[in-house]
């Protein structure tokens, strides 16, 4: 099968990439960053998934295909920027979809988009409405991204689509959100609060897509892996000490002494636990994770360059 | 509430052997997958043997009619300005149940955003009153702890002691719905311990909780009286969780009447007006 990856730079575009063609799929790439040196049976194709040349891919390649990654996460990032490539680009690459004849569609969603509140239960099931709205604002372009990529479910028909709602990654490239918090020797806390943290072996994570795609799923599914584990637990086992702060003092710090800039709806993620249910993605794939939750940690502790 | 973990509190060793027998899956950190933590739990433990034992004198009656294990429900009156009722009701569950049992309250919400407070009572397996979690944890086989009357109940005076105020009903169609047997049970001496004279509403803003009980010494401190609770033969409701409010609140009334004839055993025995050995906690009253 001919695969279009968009978003295929990034740290598990490219782990995917890699599992496609090990599965023997033809890959194709779509990504504004650049891939200095995919493997073999990978092609990158440098563009913006919103502009012309993008569609020419479409045109031109005739994917069969489409795992749509190019989402972009990061809080610093400007927000209108944000909302062009998140809104924009997940329209575009519906359409041409839908115009090139592409049989299958998956979007990599997260599971941010159930929000972190006191009232929010743990488990969540795909079909709870979006409470990210409501509680982390800058979170409502990924939310809407998210809910568009569901409604090519009735928008094409045709198109076998699959919207992945997947937890936090986690894993030797030290990349994404739950990386990112634990990068410093002290990771920061609310005080008073230790809130459970779901996540997925890097791996796992890219398997999982792979799994979605196999299995020609249909509908929207949450993907987890082990299970979820206190924020005190997974800086311990990490090697990390908590430095918890009040939090009117960390929310005042945030954006100075090495902490990242995040909006304060972030604070509401780091006090209430964001789990979901995955049992349905479990049912329908046969999926299990690889990689249990200490194995996970171990692997991020030991980083890239440990080979594995 | 200030939670074990921050400070050096002493786990008694009997009490921690005794949570590594309550039976759930606990993973390899002593974590089950919903937070719940063993280290806590016997901190916990530890502390409320205290009160269980010394402190207040508890006498169980009928601990045997709450299934060893699979879901069930406990549903009682509340008795005392506050939590100490559920408290003490989830302490009889682990000192009087072999295997011990971990009973799971429904907390109220806006407790979720205190600090501490939260992070302790979900480590001890405390969670938000949502239904959500009540359909899960049953479905997931555990034993819930619901007081149907809620934060009126809790509220109530000490001449109104052992009423019952209005139920929720959600409570039937939840055990409908996950087909759950209910025990019904009755909490005495709770307007004893905690002997509301009055409820301050005024400040509920102030200090975020819906009331503050007043007693005659002022302060909503427990005093050192003896408690009973008695737990009934468990009731199994027959019906859908869809059925109209008319037939859903006939099962409500149902249980009402259980407990309230359960409340009456446990008033008349306190009181030394019969004894133990003449109590009626198996089925025969129910629904009569």
């Amino acid at each position: 099968m001919k695969v279009l990856v968009t978003g295929i730079a990034g740290a598990i575009g490219q782990l995917v990439a890699r599992r496609l063609v090990a599965d023997g799929h033809e890959v194709l790439g779509l990504d504004r960053r650049p891939w200095y040196h995919p493997p073999e049976g990978v092609r990158v194709f440098q563009h913006d998934i919103r502009k012309r040349p993008a569609e020419d891919v479409f045109r031109t390649q005739r994917p069969d295909a489409l795992i749509h990654m190019a989402t972009v996460t990061h809080l610093t990032h400007s927000s209108q920027d944000r909302y062009r490539i998140n809104l924009g680009g997940t329209r575009a690459v519906f359409q041409h979809c839908d115009t090139y004849g592409v049989k299958q569609a998956i979007f990599v969603g997260r599971h941010t988009y159930y929000g972190a509140g006191p009232d929010s239960p743990m488990y969540h099931t795909e079909d709870e409405p979006p409470m990210a709205v409501h509680s982390f604002p800058e979170l409502s372009d990924l939310v809407a991204a998210d809910l568009y990529g569901g409604s090519a479910l009735w928008r094409y028909p045709e198109l076998a689509t699959a919207v992945l709602r997947i937890c936090y990654t986690l894993g030797p490239l030290r990349q994404g959100t739950l990386a990112s918090f634990l990068g410093n020797k002290r990771v920061p806390a609310v005080l008073g609060f230790d809130p459970l943290f779901q996540f997925i072996h890097e791996l796992d994570a890219a398997n999982a897509i792979v799994t979605a795609l196999r299995n020609k799923l249909r509908g929207v599914y949450n993907v987890a892996g082990p299970p979820p584990v206190p924020l005190s637990i997974i800086v311990r086992e990490s090697g990390r000490s908590l430095l918890p702060l009040p939090e009117s003092i960390l929310a005042r710090m945030m954006g100075h002494f090495g902490l990242p800039a995040l909006p304060r709806g972030a604070l509401a993620h780091v006090k209430y636990p964001v789990v979901i249910d995955d049992a349905q993605f479990r049912a329908a794939t046969g999926f299990v994770p690889e990689f249990d939750e200490d194995e996970t940690i171990a692997a991020f502790v030991r980083g890239p360059d440990a080979g594995d | 509430m200030i939670p074990p973990s921050l400070i050096p509190l002493p786990t008694n060793p009997e009490i921690a052997a005794r949570v590594e027998a309550i039976e759930l899956p606990f993973s390899r950190h002593g974590v089950d997958p919903y937070g719940i933590d063993k280290k806590e739990l016997a901190k916990a433990y530890t502390i409320l043997e205290w009160f269980y034992r010394k402190y207040f004198d508890i006498t169980v009656y009928g601990a045997d009619n709450v299934p060893p294990r699979g879901r069930a429900m406990l549903v009682g009156n509340h008795s005392g300005g506050w939590a100490i009722d559920g408290i003490m009701t989830i302490a009889s569950m682990f000192f009087e149940k072999n295997p011990p049992r971990l009973a799971q309250g429904m907390v109220e919400r806006f407790l979720q955003k205190v600090p501490f407070f939260a992070w302790f009572s979900n480590r001890v397996g405390q969670f938000a009153g949502l239904p959500e979690h009540c359909i899960r944890l049953l479905n997931d086989d555990r034993l819930l702890l619901v007081f149907p009357e809620g934060a009126r109940g809790t509220a109530k005076l000490f001449r109104e002691r052992d009423s019952l105020v209005g139920f929720g009903t959600g409570f039937v169609r939840l055990a409908l719905q996950t087909k759950t047997p209910i025990v019904p049970f009755a909490f005495i001496g709770g307007g004893e311990a905690i002997p509301t004279v009055t409820n301050l509403y005024r400040l509920r803003k102030f200090f975020g909780v819906p009331y503050i009980p007043v007693t005659p010494y002022g302060i909503a401190l427990p005093l050192p009286v003896s408690l009973q609770i008695l737990y009934g033969e468990p009731i199994v409701l027959e019906g859908s969780p869809t059925d109209t409010d008319e037939v859903i609140a006939r099962h409500v009334e149902r249980v009402k009447e259980r407990i309230a004839d359960l409340i009456g055993q446990g008033r008349a025995l306190r009181e030394r007006q019969i004894e133990a050995d003449e109590l009626q906690l198996g089925g025969s009253g129910s629904g009569q």
